[in-house]
């Protein structure tokens, strides 16, 4: 069963936040979506300096079988993206709480996010 | 966590083996089918590069047996299938008196009953299995024969790769090796395999949907499992694994080869399909759908008129996916029906009707990504083949 960190918050759209509110914050996509995905060969991520907004979509991601949308789990200004894992998207499967983060983000302000508890209960996979 | 288990009549004989294997499951024709069982691009990589082990038994069979056999089917496909010579297999379509496509077929002759009598064995796709048996009974009505579907009871299970003979040969009786070595690509025999310890004789078929060399062993359900096992076992040391329908998709896409539901349906027609050279209208006798299959090749749709199916190459990295439109100039002159990132290429691939003017080789077309246009080429197909 795929694998849910502890020390993470999650949104319903599946993405990550680590979650200490100090600083920038990387975000990601969970092995649960990951897995459920398949194997992703392609990221669309926003772009360094633009400003996502908590709840709306920020880029695609894309499986040998299907695309789907970047949910923004935060707003705020986009401070940096993880450059390897556009050229090697694999990432996100092997490792994706970890090589396979995405962007990092100044946040403002945090849309509604689930603890992992509540996030593995709604959705499958071990804490 | 709970689960939905679907109802055990959708289940393949193989679901345990699936299981043990940790495969996801889809719905596929109404069957809970192995989607994959980890990486689906590792399954594809294994198909082209050493062995995959798929269950097929989603397949319809139907026997078609009796004196008149060959004259039916002449009627009621739209190849000739009273020319196909014993022990040969042959691609073709069951249409609608409208020219629409109910379903594509493998069609095998098998060798004639002691009596004489001839036998073939037909091959619907998982959805159409019943449809099909049904549109055969109802057209034997004037004919010598019985139609049997017998798809309840049979399993099938395919080994697919260039290490595919190799593996299928350790189950075989030294003396039978010639039968498989010397089988041809479109051909069948009966083999003896040995599962659960003896030696059954079996259908096998030098046939596939991947684009490679491989063999379909046609078998009863009790016996399945015991086929299944003995394969991966004697095919451990030849990259054997078990292959989904995840890879069985992009493995047939980078061969070319149409999908029922994606490029097929009883709404297009085999021209434009590019499946006109399996329509036999010089063949004497009658057929389901030859009035307006021969009018169709008058108006040359997907050749003069009408769209037609062509192979698109991605220039970027982005994939087409079925129902994306397809634009020249930013409008719209064709529609995707089937295309994702080729594993093996490393380029996005699909398969798209679009409309005739625009489908020679080497046109500059675009498919809308989702409000962005991303470059695609017209490109011959099959995408991939392999070196032989």
């Amino acid at each position: 069963m795929a694998k849910v960190v502890a020390e993470l918050k999650y949104s319903a759209e599946h993405e990550w936040v680590a979650a200490d509110g100090s600083g920038p914050t990387n975000i990601g996509i969970s092995a649960v979506a990951a897995e459920a995905l398949g194997d992703i060969v392609y990221v669309d991520l926003p772009e360094v300096g633009s400003t996502v907004t908590a709840g709306e979509t920020c880029g695609e991601v894309e499986s040998t079988k299907s695309v789907s949308d970047l949910y923004a789990p935060v707003t705020g200004e986009v401070v940096e993206i993880n450059d390897e894992v556009v050229s090697d998207p694999a990432l996100i499967n092997n490792d994706p709480y970890g090589a396979g983060w995405l962007f990092k983000v100044a946040v403002t302000e945090e849309g509604p996010l689930l603890s992992a508890e509540e996030y593995a209960a709604a959705n499958g996979g071990e804490l | 966590m709970t689960e939905n288990y679907p109802a055990p009549e959708n289940y393949t004989a193989l679901y345990e083996q699936h299981k043990i294997a940790g495969a996801s499951f889809t719905d596929f024709g109404g069957w809970q089918m192995p989607l994959k069982y980890s990486s689906e691009l590792a399954e594809h990589h294994a198909v082209r590069n050493a062995a995959g082990l798929f269950d097929l038994s989603h397949m319809g069979e139907v026997w078609v047996t009796g004196p008149d056999a060959g004259a039916f089917l002449d009627y009621a496909l739209v190849g000739k299938l009273s020319a196909v010579a014993v022990g040969k297999a042959k691609y073709s379509l069951i249409c609608q008196e409208d020219g629409g496509i109910i379903d594509d077929l493998i069609t095998y002759r098998l060798p004639a009953a002691a009596d004489g009598t001839a036998k073939y064995l037909v091959v619907p796709n998982a959805g159409n299995a019943a449809v099909v048996a049904a549109a055969l009974a109802e057209r034997a009505a004037a004919f010598d024969v019985v139609v049997n579907d017998v798809s309840a009871a049979t399993s099938l299970i395919a080994v697919q790769g260039p290490n595919a003979e190799a593996i299928l040969l350790q189950l075989v009786p030294g003396e039978q090796h010639p039968l498989v070595t010397e089988l041809k690509y479109y051909a069948a025999v009966e083999v003896g395999i040995t599962v659960n310890g003896t030696v059954q004789d079996l259908l096998l078929a030098r046939t596939g949907y991947t684009g490679e060399d491989g063999f379909e062993i046609y078998i009863p359900n009790e016996d399945a499992a015991g086929l299944w096992d003995a394969l991966l076992e004697v095919g451990e040391g030849h990259g054997l694994i078990p292959a989904g329908l995840a890879c069985r998709d992009s493995l047939r896409l980078e061969a070319g080869m149409p999908l029922y539901g994606n490029e097929l349906s009883r709404e297009g027609n085999p021209y434009a399909a590019g499946l006109g050279p399996v329509v036999s209208l010089k063949k004497e006798s009658d057929f389901v759908g030859r009035a307006v299959l021969a009018q169709l090749k008058e108006l040359g749709p997907g050749s003069t008129s009408g769209r037609r199916l062509v192979g698109l190459k991605g220039l970027g990295r982005r994939a087409g996916r079925s129902h994306y439109p397809v634009l020249k100039d930013g409008n719209v002159v064709g529609e995707v029906t089937s295309g994702q990132p080729s594993p093996t290429l490393g380029y996005p691939i699909a398969l798209a009707y679009v409309d005739v003017e625009h489908s020679a080789p080497g046109t500059a077309l675009d498919i809308d990504l989702r409000g962005k246009p991303e470059p695609f080429e017209v490109v011959e197909l099959p995408f991939y083949k392999r070196q032989k």
